[in-house]
């Protein structure tokens, strides 16, 4: 019983891992950069979330509200950033989002601050009383219901992505740049579109983050978190990131209780790194990514 | 005019293969050299020497570590600052256990240890490319701090996890003064840099650009990459060992391993991506930008804002202006700063008369 409670709430706190590497995987798959600042885009939208609501806006309005503020930084990041540094090395663009990172950590203190912030979105977490008298099991409400939201984002993301045109564009936009843009889809709105998105993604992630641990610093390394998460299912798979979360969830919970013991605990900082570079020696793009193909 | 190879005959195959086959880039260096080894010395306060000097030369030789490793060989490594670790508490170990052994032979094996460990975490490289490595070698950063914070041996069953270096003893001389210290840094910084200048300039280096460049048409023209990249590693481990020892034993002067965490990982490879991949003098002018540009930053906000009393607030601004420092070099000049150096004596080549 014990065994299955840890695993259940492995799985669930893995739900929370996806929702970060969500917003890796999004800009992944449209630019083919690997966007170092998603942790410092969770801190932010998270501050400004709770900020928002601090001031007596009503919860629905603010989270409206920073979704706005995330679509100006989208546009800033585009039209600043981005639009510049077109054609470079995909190294230097990565640099350029750790440069970012900083960026955007100093402003989201500076402008807001750097106090810890409880945040309360009307969901307490407290054990599931129907499922604990049905079945003895305990298992936090806020969990099941961080779930529920994350899977719903996820089905969101796939219809937008798989059904939509914007969402036709998006993949023409990954599987070759300069192709998509001789079809005549706009390269840099799309990419205002998709950072957009996961600005949206690390609003979820930071409000619900937030809920769990108080709205403060250490949510931007929240996304270190998410990394082997990230390559475990494949740097350009939705699906993978959710996959991989479950597992990197529930392992590390199950490793840190039934393995931590007898190598001096406090394995969970690195058990899921080193199982998602075994996946990687069996699989090289992950368990989900598109196969790589290399030709000279 | 005073930049141009003109009238410089090579007249054997020495001469050819020079290191600086121009005669003014010889001079410059050897300029740098005797500043660096008569005119510093004399002329620096010791806090100068020891608060800028030596963590230049020990960062650009950290810095040049994974040059060899990013800039020539293409492989992306986050773990730098535990490889650095390895070789502190390698060098301690060699140091404490077995005090008739002379320094620099520690700080070799200490280089060796990082170097060992460095090339098992590279094993996933036969296999694993580009940003799927750079998260594996994260690995290599979060199992290192745990071991060093976990196995009490290897800081000599000390309960704190933070040790005292023993001081630096040569033939009998102990290192005190910051001069002394200096000079020991520089010795081993120049040595290592002659080093690395040559290995990547010889067939090794050639190979580890193709490598880098492609890996599919490397193998195909007859490089075996496991070797090569293994070797990459090794050779990025030691001086990263090397630099590691020395950080420990000259700068802090003791083994801690909360210094060597995953933020000096990403130190390094900023300093490697400002100063210029693919270019040993890089190494230098990365590690001189970025330790330097905190401390300019912070000096400029105390004399502005000092009076203002919102301490918290100009530490955050300080956060923006570096971020934002690095996102603008990146832009002007995405190939670093070592690219500006080359165009700049590109430019000077012609100079006077441009057409």
């Amino acid at each position: 019983m014990f065994v299955l409670e840890v695993f259940i709430s492995g799985l669930l706190s893995g739900v929370m891992y996806s929702l970060v590497a969500l917003g890796f995987v999004l800009i992944f798959k449209a630019s083919g950069v690997f966007n170092f600042a998603q942790g410092a885009m969770v801190l932010l939208a998270a501050l400004t979330f709770v900020r928002f609501i601090e001031m007596g806006i009503p919860l629905w309005l603010a989270a409206i509200m920073t979704f706005g503020v995330m679509i100006v930084l989208a546009i800033f990041i585009e039209r600043f950033l981005l639009r510049p540094l077109v054609n470079q090395p995909l190294i230097t663009l990565f640099m350029l989002t750790i440069g970012l990172n900083y960026f955007l950590e100093g402003l989201a203190q500076a402008v807001w601050d750097a106090e810890v912030h409880g945040l309360d979105i009307g969901i307490e977490d407290v054990p599931w009383v129907g499922l604990e008298q049905a079945t003895g099991l305990l298992i936090s409400m806020f969990d099941v219901i961080s779930a529920l939201i994350a899977m719903g984002l996820v089905i969101i993301l796939s219809i937008v992505f798989n059904k939509t045109k914007v969402g036709r564009a998006l993949r023409a936009v990954s599987n070759d740049h300069q192709a998509a843009m001789s079809v005549g889809i706009p390269l840099n709105r799309i990419w205002v579109i998709v950072w957009a998105m996961s600005g949206l993604v690390a609003l979820v992630a930071g409000a619900l983050w937030g809920t769990r641990l108080g709205v403060q610093f250490s949510l931007s390394i929240v996304a270190l978190k998410a990394l082997p998460v990230l390559i475990l299912g494949g740097f350009n798979s939705i699906m993978g990131a959710i996959v991989a979360g479950l597992i990197i969830g529930a392992s590390e919970k199950l490793g840190e209780v039934f393995l931590g013991p007898y190598v001096g605990g406090g394995i969970e900082s690195f058990f899921p790194y080193v199982l998602a570079m075994m996946v990687l020696f069996w699989r090289p793009q992950g368990l989900f990514g598109d196969v790589i193909i290399e030709r000279v | 005019m005073l930049y141009r190879e003109t009238g410089q005959i090579k007249t054997d195959y020495k001469s050819d293969m020079a290191m600086f086959p121009i005669a003014q880039d010889r001079w410059f260096i050897y300029g740098c050299v005797a500043v660096a080894v008569i005119g510093l010395p004399l002329f620096a306060s010791s806090y100068i020497i020891e608060a800028f000097l030596i963590p230049i030369l020990i960062w650009s030789l950290a810095a040049l570590s994974l040059n060899m490793l990013l800039g020539y060989c293409g492989q992306l490594s986050l773990g730098h600052g535990a490889f650095m670790a390895v070789g502190a508490y390698a060098a301690y170990n060699f140091a404490t256990r077995i005090p008739e052994l002379n320094i620099f032979i520690v700080f070799i094996l200490a280089g060796l240890c990082a170097a060992a460990v460095s090339v098992l975490f590279g094993l996933p490289s036969m296999r694993i490319k580009g940003f799927y490595l750079a998260v594996s070698t994260l690995a290599a950063q979060f199992v290192i701090e745990w071991v060093f914070s976990t196995v009490t041996w290897f800081s000599g069953d000390n309960a704190m996890g933070t040790v005292d270096t023993p001081a630096i003893v040569i033939f009998g001389y102990k290192l005190e003064s910051s001069i002394d210290l200096y000079m020991f840094c520089l010795v081993i910084n120049i040595v290592l840099f002659v080093l690395a200048k040559n290995l990547v300039r010889g067939s090794v280096g050639r190979s580890w650009m193709a490598i880098r460049d492609m890996d599919v048409a490397a193998s195909v023209i007859g490089i075996r990459l496991l070797p090569a990249k293994l070797l990459a590693f090794g050779v990025s481990g030691f001086y990263a060992g090397v630099a590691g020892a020395m950080y420990a034993f000259v700068y802090l002067k003791a083994c801690d391993i909360t210094s060597f965490d995953l933020f000096q990982s990403f130190n390094i490879l900023f300093m490697v991506i400002i100063g210029g991949m693919g270019s040993v003098m890089g190494a230098y002018f990365g590690a001189a930008f970025i330790l330097l540009l905190p401390i300019v930053l912070n000096i400029t906000f105390q004399t502005f804002f000092a009076t203002s009393g919102f301490a918290g607030l100009v530490s955050n601004i300080e956060h923006m202006v570096f971020g934002g420092l690095i996102m603008f070099f990146l832009i002007v000049e995405p190939l670093g700063l070592a690219r500006l150096w080359s165009t700049a004596k590109e430019k000077l080549r012609l100079w006077p008369f441009p057409h």
